[in-house]
């Protein structure tokens, strides 16, 4: 068994270099290290299959009914600077958060930031469950309404011209020339007006200053939804019966 | 120092003394053989990856991670294992448990020591003490300050474990929170700088407790190569003396061997990392001798 785990091995002999002189003290001589790979050639041991058991059947009850379909698998690295999976992501957030928000202040979420580091898994090409949401959201974040004057969006802005990745985003438009310099940044299809003010959705964590999104704590008001990321994503795909994201123009370079 | 000096020779003189009558075979035989397993960033990765999972697909699984380290503690039960933190979070059985099953399985495996990293403080502080009693295991921050905390004394900064008669010290180092886990959740928690505190843990395990091995266990990071400045393994390595062997976390780093750099001290230190979620374990191993006019050279090769 043990010659099918793959080994890679190495050897460092150390030169002698402990000058301490208490006579107690071993010496250090020589170093072997191996990386040992966990895969399906060593057998799991029976007592802890056995313990986990009883709470692998119980998460499974939970998670594994078919809520949606995916066409096809959606990973966050296949895009450069919108995603399919981020959009989704983006546009769940401001689908399911709007009503929510619209009934507590009257007031429509504009736009929607999260972060491209809190996609953790893709959406893998067939059904979709619970445990999908819970591969891909593992987190408890909480979504919050950010109220946020136009100069303060316009560091938004600057914040992912120099981050150059596909944060999820919703409601905004951007375009960036070679150099990332912006060329035209669009909420609602409009210009943005530096004291307009805007709604924008994102994630408990980014707001406090999460990923360095420092601009959120500056913000003028917040209004903590008390919705989880996951259950919205949740309760979107149980509304939808096939996923349809795409990459498009939300975030674009042009040359 | 002189008096360190003579002690050193005169040991040195009893040895050969005691050589002359029947030592010859000291070298390999008696050499001590410490084994070090360590994991990190396993993110409640219970259940081994699917085979639909493409990069991860059969990989990792903690029932498979227990039939290997117990077949490496027969092999030598001078055996010890570690992990440098990010235990939870990754997977329903957090979201269902709160670190409950991961905290029982460490212990089923017999871990020794674990650090603590920042998706430890996903459930709050509190999340975090709560899950304790199911830890038989020891965790060791030296740079996180829980003194008003829930956590305070529950934390401690280093431990010594002793094998073979060889004393290992294994001290904890955690990553800036601020910006990266809500305030809400690590609270009061205050991050002292690592490399103040590796150096005064290293001092103390090295010259007052008189450890063999020093090992950090560390959630750092292994290297930002875009933030040059930002601390992580292999900063602390070359700024600190005294640390034999870092074991890091955070970054998901997966190296195949340890990376080697030179201390204050043009000394070697070992920084190793294993990638996450239990797809391997790493082993390092550490023969001890009691000679001391053994020249090795430092040189590696591949077995």
């Amino acid at each position: 068994m043990r010659s099918f785990l793959k080994r890679i091995s190495f050897v460092l002999l150390l030169c002698l270099t402990l000058l301490s002189a208490c006579h107690k003290k071993k010496h250090l001589v020589k170093v072997e290290s191996t990386r040992i790979e966990i895969n399906d050639s060593t057998p799991g041991n029976v007592d802890i299959e056995n313990f986990i058991q009883p709470y692998r059947e119980n998460v499974k009850k939970n998670l594994d009914s078919v809520l949606a379909y995916s066409p096809e698998t959606y990973a966050k690295g296949d895009g450069k600077l919108n995603t399919a999976i981020g959009n989704l992501m983006a546009d769940i957030v401001l689908e399911q958060a709007n009503p929510i928000f619209i009934s507590r202040t009257k007031d429509t979420i504009d736009m929607v930031l999260l972060n491209f580091g809190g996609i953790r898994a893709p959406i893998p090409k067939g059904n979709i469950s619970a445990r999908t949401a819970y591969q891909v959201m593992p987190f408890e974040n909480s979504l919050v309404v950010v109220e946020m004057k136009g100069v303060l969006i316009k560091e938004l802005i600057t914040y992912l011209q120099e981050s150059q990745k596909p944060h999820p985003i919703a409601g905004i438009k951007l375009t960036v020339d070679a150099n990332f310099d912006l060329i035209k940044a669009l909420i609602n299809d409009a210009e943005i007006k530096d004291d307009a003010t805007y709604y924008v959705a994102t994630n408990d964590y980014l707001f406090n200053g999460g990923d360095a999104m420092y601009f959120f704590k500056r913000s003028e008001k917040s209004y903590p939804l008390q919705y989880k990321i996951r259950n919205a994503m949740i309760d979107y795909f149980k509304k939808v019966d096939t996923i349809m994201p795409t990459i498009d123009d939300r975030f674009i370079q042009i040359n | 120092m002189k008096r360190r000096t003579f002690v050193k020779q005169t040991a040195a003189a009893s040895l050969v003394t005691l050589g002359g009558v029947g030592l010859s075979s000291f070298s390999v035989s008696q050499a001590k053989k410490i084994t070090i397993l360590h994991t990190n960033d396993v993110h409640s990765h219970i259940d081994p990856f699917g085979p639909d999972h493409g990069r991860n697909a059969n990989k990792g699984g903690v029932a498979r991670r227990a039939t290997i380290i117990e077949n490496i503690r027969k092999e030598n039960p001078n055996t010890i294992l570690l992990d440098a933190g990010d235990i939870f979070q990754g997977t329903p059985y957090f979201n269902f448990y709160g670190g409950e099953l991961e905290f029982k399985l460490m212990s089923m495996l017999k871990y020794d020591v674990a650090t603590i990293g920042n998706h430890d403080f996903d459930n709050g502080i509190e999340g975090l003490h709560a899950q304790l009693p199911n830890a038989q295991f020891k965790f060791v921050s030296a740079n996180y300050d829980f003194t008003n905390t829930v956590m305070d004394t529950w934390v401690k900064p280093y431990e010594i474990l002793i094998k073979d008669g060889i004393k290992i010290g294994v001290f904890g180092l955690g990553i800036q929170l601020e910006g990266l886990v809500t305030k809400e959740l690590y609270k009061e928690t205050k991050y002292l700088n690592p490399i103040e505190i590796a150096q005064d843990m290293s001092n103390i395990l090295k010259t007052e407790e008189q450890c063999d091995l020093v090992i950090c266990l560390s959630h750092l990071g292994y290297d930002y190569k875009s933030q040059p400045d930002k601390m992580s393994d292999l900063h602390l390595a070359r700024n600190t003396e005294d640390i034999d062997l870092i074991i890091g976390g955070h970054t998901h780093t997966f190296l195949d061997k340890p990376t080697v750099v030179k201390n204050k001290k043009d000394k070697d230190v070992l920084v190793n990392q294993v990638g996450c979620y239990g797809l391997y374990l790493g082993r390092i191993d550490f023969y001890f001798d009691h000679q001391i006019d053994k020249t090795y050279q430092g040189n590696t090769q591949i077995v």
